[in-house]
């Protein structure tokens, strides 16, 4: 049973990681720009949320809503000032780019806050460790709220996309920037607005980052490759998908684990590039790609 | 004053110059054809009075006002629409969300959903359907539906018979016959040349990117255009002037 037990950790555990990824998926899927700063930026929201909590005893879901708010205005300027600039020197600029903003993120926070941990585990009381126990299995209250949330987080963007004016444009935009301008759609705001809310993800994410575990300036880049692999796994540009691989990421941590104590990580990189060796392999078939073309 | 002013416009694609100096003057409800070889510069000059293509050189004015380095999205709300070549559908998206996409324009007037439905019947049962899932005349009414939604003053056609067959033409052009008398003025571009005496009331013929005949259709044959067309008329003039 304890098998069990470990996959239903993996569930909830794949929660967070497609809270985590789901920022990296919408900004990919709109704008087609890979954000390598997505983990730093997490932690960013981790530590701004932190502050709020030590320093004017914020609850952090209380600093989570103001972070909100805060991170989509960085979102925001952060498309202005780097992604929209980069962007038009070609495809590959933005990932030189956010990778260089990563470095100036993480080294930033290293001389702000040194190399000490910090977590939000300590303001939330026994959230960060009662749990249900039924039967044989275990629900961690923060391992089922990370999922609640990461499933309404989704599919509120999946019913933003699907019923608003907002939506359709950023679908317009997604499907062909160009021929969306000749209807009279503003690409570079729509592409602000993506960044904005992806960002505002990356917020949630982060404050549920610093309550699970613990932060340090250079947390980012785990963060990140967690994010990369659940999207790839799940599929690039896919809401749901991205739930799913989140799921499968974790799940195969989680499994990992049980079979080896060094296997955590190591079964999810297997599994990561499983599957990225399956896409290309497919995509080297004509028949197979158009298949994945639909056509 | 006239609607749209286009005075010598220049575009390029690298180092080609696609469209040389154009002028051309287009007035309110006016239909305009296009026409000229492959690689005359035709599809490029539209992209360019629509501003998804950037102008090298002169003006294209709106009512008087200059719009030349105005963005796609700016001169959509100004009012001018292109159906594009190969309909551009966003695929993924449903008829109905291709057309209330086009709302982002903020024009307001005559067309709307339920306009443009009474225009396009065809594209009452497949409301719901995901427009890359359509037939060609299916899209291109959407595509044409689309531009209308952001109720144009000057409406560019590219190529919309392009891929279809004679019938889906022929429902394309029927369900255009309203547009056609109404105040919308119209610059199309059609290889049928049958059609385009139909429906146009001035011809302008391209070659390598420059006007080398313009007229009312009345004024103006087959033959001539035909000439001008492939630049049989050119290579007259210019064998007779040596």
């Amino acid at each position: 049973m304890s098998w069990l037990n470990q996959i239903l950790q993996g569930v909830l555990l794949g929660g967070y990681y497609a809270l985590l990824a789901c920022g990296l998926s919408f900004m990919f899927g709109v704008m087609r720009i890979i954000n390598l700063a997505h983990g730093s930026l997490t932690v960013v929201a981790a530590y701004g949320v932190f502050l709020l909590a030590d320093r004017l005893e914020w609850h952090p879901f209380v600093g989570m809503l103001v972070a909100i708010p805060a991170m989509a205005l960085l979102g925001w300027v952060l498309h202005r000032l780097v992604l929209e600039r980069s962007a038009r020197a070609g495809e590959l600029v933005p990932i030189l780019a956010t990778f260089g903003l990563a470095v100036v993120i993480d080294n930033s926070l290293f001389s702000g806050f040194g190399a000490d941990t910090r977590s939000l585990a300590p303001y939330v009381d026994s959230l960060a460790y009662d749990g249900l126990e039924v039967g044989p299995l275990t629900f961690g209250h923060l391992s089922l709220l990370t999922f609640a949330v990461a499933v309404l987080l989704l599919g509120g963007l999946h019913l933003m996309l699907a019923h608003t004016g907002l939506g359709r444009r950023i679908r317009a935009v997604a499907d062909d920037p160009a021929t969306a301008q000749l209807v009279g759609v503003n690409a570079l705001k729509v592409n602000a607005a993506a960044a904005a809310i992806a960002m505002g993800t990356v917020a949630i994410a982060g404050t549920f980052l610093a309550m699970r575990a613990t932060v340090d300036p250079y947390a980012g880049a785990p963060q990140l490759i967690f994010a990369f692999e659940a999207v790839m796994i799940g599929g690039v540009g896919s809401l749901w998908g991205t739930l799913i691989g989140g799921v499968a990421l974790g799940v195969a941590q989680s499994l990992g684990a049980q079979v080896h104590s060094q296997g955590f990580l190591i079964a999810g990189h297997i599994l990561f590039l499983l599957v990225l060796g399956g896409r290309l392999w497919l995509a080297g078939r004509p028949l197979s790609l158009a298949l994945l073309r639909g056509r | 004053m006239s609607l749209l002013n286009v005075d010598r416009l220049e575009a390029k694609h690298g180092l080609l110059t696609a469209v040389r100096g154009v002028s051309l003057q287009i007035e309110a409800g006016e239909r305009i054809a296009l026409v000229g070889a492959n690689g005359a510069g035709k599809t490029t000059f539209l992209r360019t009075l629509a501003g998804i293509h950037p102008a090298a050189s002169g003006t294209v004015s709106l009512d008087g006002q200059d719009i030349t380095h105005i963005s796609a999205h700016g001169r959509a709300a100004a009012g001018i629409a292109l159906v594009p070549e190969g309909r551009c559908l966003f695929a993924s998206m449903s008829v109905a969300d291709n057309l209330r996409v086009a709302t982002s324009a903020g024009r307001s007037g005559e067309w709307n959903l339920e306009t443009v439905l009474a225009a396009f019947p065809q594209l009452k049962p497949k409301w719901n359907a995901a427009a890359g899932s359509l037939s060609g005349g299916q899209q291109q009414a959407v595509a044409i539906g689309r531009a209308l939604m952001t109720n144009p003053r000057v409406l560019l056609l590219d190529e919309v018979s392009l891929g279809l067959s004679p019938i889906a033409v022929q429902g394309v052009y029927d369900s255009l016959a309203g547009l056609m008398a109404s105040r919308v003025a119209i610059v199309l571009v059609e290889q049928d040349l049958h059609r385009t005496f139909q429906v146009a009331d001035r011809i302008v013929c391209l070659l390598e990117g420059a006007v080398v005949a313009a007229g009312r259709t009345s004024e103006m044959s087959r033959e001539k255009v035909m000439d001008h067309y492939f630049g049989h008329k050119s290579a007259r003039q210019t064998s007779e002037a040596s």
